[in-house]
């Protein structure tokens, strides 16, 4: 019973990291409609953003997690239109291809600089807290209320800021939106550095958890790729359920399966998913 | 030297295959494939198991490609009814399964250590050197069948179809195409050839472990037939062997990058490889070889 509660506790912190890059993909998804794959390298680059910020710099925890959000929303949501822009044109399986290419240059730039070796934040040691047998980490409960805050702040400027809104029109018929005088320039470059930017604090938020390395997006990849599908394609809200719903199925998962394959539970997720349900928990339709 | 260049053109012949492979679910059909390296990894591993049960190597080639289709319908049956965006994360997720069930299912695979010994066909008769150039000539004779037979394929009604549902499905199924049929046949020979790669390598490396199944060969593939020329077979076959050629060109600067670390110039050869697709991508869309557009038959 105690290890239920644990795998549940542990499920929801697992989800509530995946939730923030997981976002930013469905940003991206939902207004230019492509696939990113190069969210993989904004996590990296976010995650040693803060990594150096921290260690380097001596910055407190909760400072990195605006220096990893501007570092990967500028850098990537800079290079990420300067290089795919072009590519648009010829349909969303091109741009995604070219978001790969980026992934493997921004992956191996940081590599060329920082090698192969897991690195780990200054964090302060402290003791774990019990909740009836069930242990958490300090640091894991700041990380979540910090996830948390994220997500609010988000849905607050998705719902009331201007560009928010227009991101959201974009999204949801961009014709519409161009008529109402919305460029779709200005919105798009909005959405890649706020999605890019997401990124790159959920990179952080995973480096406090764990450690990092060139990899550490890589590694995430797919399970933000399986919460965006689980919980719809280009659904927001959708991402954030299906984060937690993954997080869930992997940590409960791990009840039963050896740990070496929780990254197979999101695929086996993806997979139930697209058999039953393609268009996700809260997601628009998948044909 | 020779030998080294045996080994190059073997390899590339190996890269060629999977680049035919990608080319005509990409290419032709218009799906894309994230997990060849997966297909290859299924090919391989596959072949290794057979021969080593004591199945005959030819055999043990058709079990690998069969591997490749039954894991490939399996996996895309519900995805190739969705928008494509969805099968490029599936097959990236059968990579990523391959990896892990070849590092894990040590019973099977023996793990990261790899399986080691797979048959190497008439390396006793031969030697080691007329060995590798039996299998030069055996990968460069399936490389031109392959390439032969796809080329037909392209030009046939049947390449027609396929090329209609990559520019307009929904029109394509207007003019009473069976869309869904098409695109699982095509998904599933491309598997088919993916594995047949694999298998083919095994057998000529005689190993086999997780560290070849790695998702760069994949990025590595997306490069050739961009470069070479999405679309056509023969841009296919030269994107395969340049690629080759490139990387193990890349060994050689390294003379010329002293100070550097090995993790340095790894890094320094992915960083060229992305950024070589990236342009790939954008300066020449159709390639070294674009595709050509036959006219239609007279009625």
């Amino acid at each position: 019973m105690i290890q239920l509660w644990q795998a549940l506790a542990n499920g929801v912190m697992t989800g509530a990291l995946l939730a923030i890059p997981a976002i930013g993909f469905s940003t991206i998804f939902a207004v230019l409609r492509y696939p990113s794959f190069a969210i993989a390298g904004w996590v990296t680059l976010g995650a040693f953003a803060g990594w150096i910020a921290n260690t380097r710099l001596g910055f407190p925890v909760l400072a990195l997690i605006p220096v990893a959000f501007l570092a990967a929303g500028l850098v990537g949501g800079l290079l990420e239109n300067a290089t795919l822009k072009a590519l648009r044109p010829a349909g969303a399986l091109t741009v995604a291809i070219g978001s790969i290419g980026l992934n493997i240059v921004v992956e191996n730039v940081i590599r060329f600089f920082y090698g192969n070796d897991l690195r780990g934040f200054d964090l302060p040691l402290k003791p774990d807290l019990r909740f009836g047998g069930v242990r958490v980490g300090p640091q894991q409960i700041e990380n979540l209320l910090m996830a948390l805050t994220i997500m609010v702040a988000v849905f607050l400027f998705l719902r009331y800021s201007r560009f928010g809104r227009g991101m959201r029109a974009v999204a949801d018929n961009p014709d519409l939106a161009r008529l109402k005088g919305i460029d779709p320039g200005t919105i798009s470059q909005a959405a890649l550095v706020l999605g890019c930017g997401l990124a790159g604090v959920g990179g952080v938020l995973l480096g406090l958890d764990t450690s990092i390395d060139p990899l550490t997006g890589y590694r995430v990849l797919l399970s933000v790729f399986a919460a965006a599908v689980l919980g719809g394609l280009g659904s927001i809200p959708g991402a954030v359920a299906g984060a937690l719903a993954l997080g869930l199925a992997e940590e409960l998962a791990l009840l039963v399966a050896p740990p070496t394959y929780r990254t197979g539970i999101g695929f086996v997720a993806i997979l139930l998913m697209l058999t039953f349900r393609p268009r996700g928990l809260l997601g628009e339709r998948a044909v | 030297m020779v030998s080294y260049l045996i080994f190059t053109l073997t390899i590339g012949g190996i890269y060629a295959l999977l680049a035919l492979s990608l080319n005509l679910v990409w290419g032709s059909a218009g799906m894309v494939n994230l997990g060849l390296a997966g297909f290859f990894g299924i090919g391989a591993y596959a072949s290794a198991l057979a021969t080593g049960a004591g199945v005959p190597v030819l055999f043990g080639w058709a079990i690998a490609a069969l591997a490749g289709v039954a894991v490939g319908l399996v996996v895309t049956f519900a995805t190739l009814r969705l928008r494509d965006d969805y099968l490029a994360i599936v097959t990236l997720g059968i990579a990523e399964m391959v990896r892990l069930v070849a590092l894990n299912e040590r019973w099977l695979t023996k793990g990261a250590d790899g399986i080691s010994g797979i048959a190497a066909p008439f390396k006793t008769q031969l030697g080691v050197a007329g060995f590798n150039v039996f299998y030069l000539l055996l990968v460069s004779v399936v490389v031109a069948a392959v390439w032969f037979l796809l080329r037909r394929l392209d030009v046939s009604p049947y390449g027609r179809a396929l090329k209609a549902i990559r520019e307009d499905q929904e029109l394509a199924r207007f003019a009473g195409k069976p869309v869904l049929r098409f695109k699982f046949e095509a998904f599933a020979l491309s598997a088919a050839l993916a594995a047949l790669a694999g298998a083919l390598y095994a057998h000529y490396q005689s190993y086999i472990s997780p560290d070849h199944v790695q998702p760069l060969i994949t990025i590595y593939i997306f490069l050739a037939l961009t470069a070479g020329g999405l679309g056509r077979p023969a841009g296919a076959v030269l994107g395969g062997y340049a690629v080759v050629l490139f990387l193990e060109s890349t060994r050689f600067v390294a003379e010329f990058l002293p100070g550097l670390q090995p993790v340095q110039l790894a890094a320094l050869r992915e960083v060229l490889i992305g950024a070589a697709l990236l342009l790939a991508l954008h300066l020449r869309p159709q390639g070294i070889l674009p595709e050509t557009a036959p006219k239609a038959p007279q009625p």
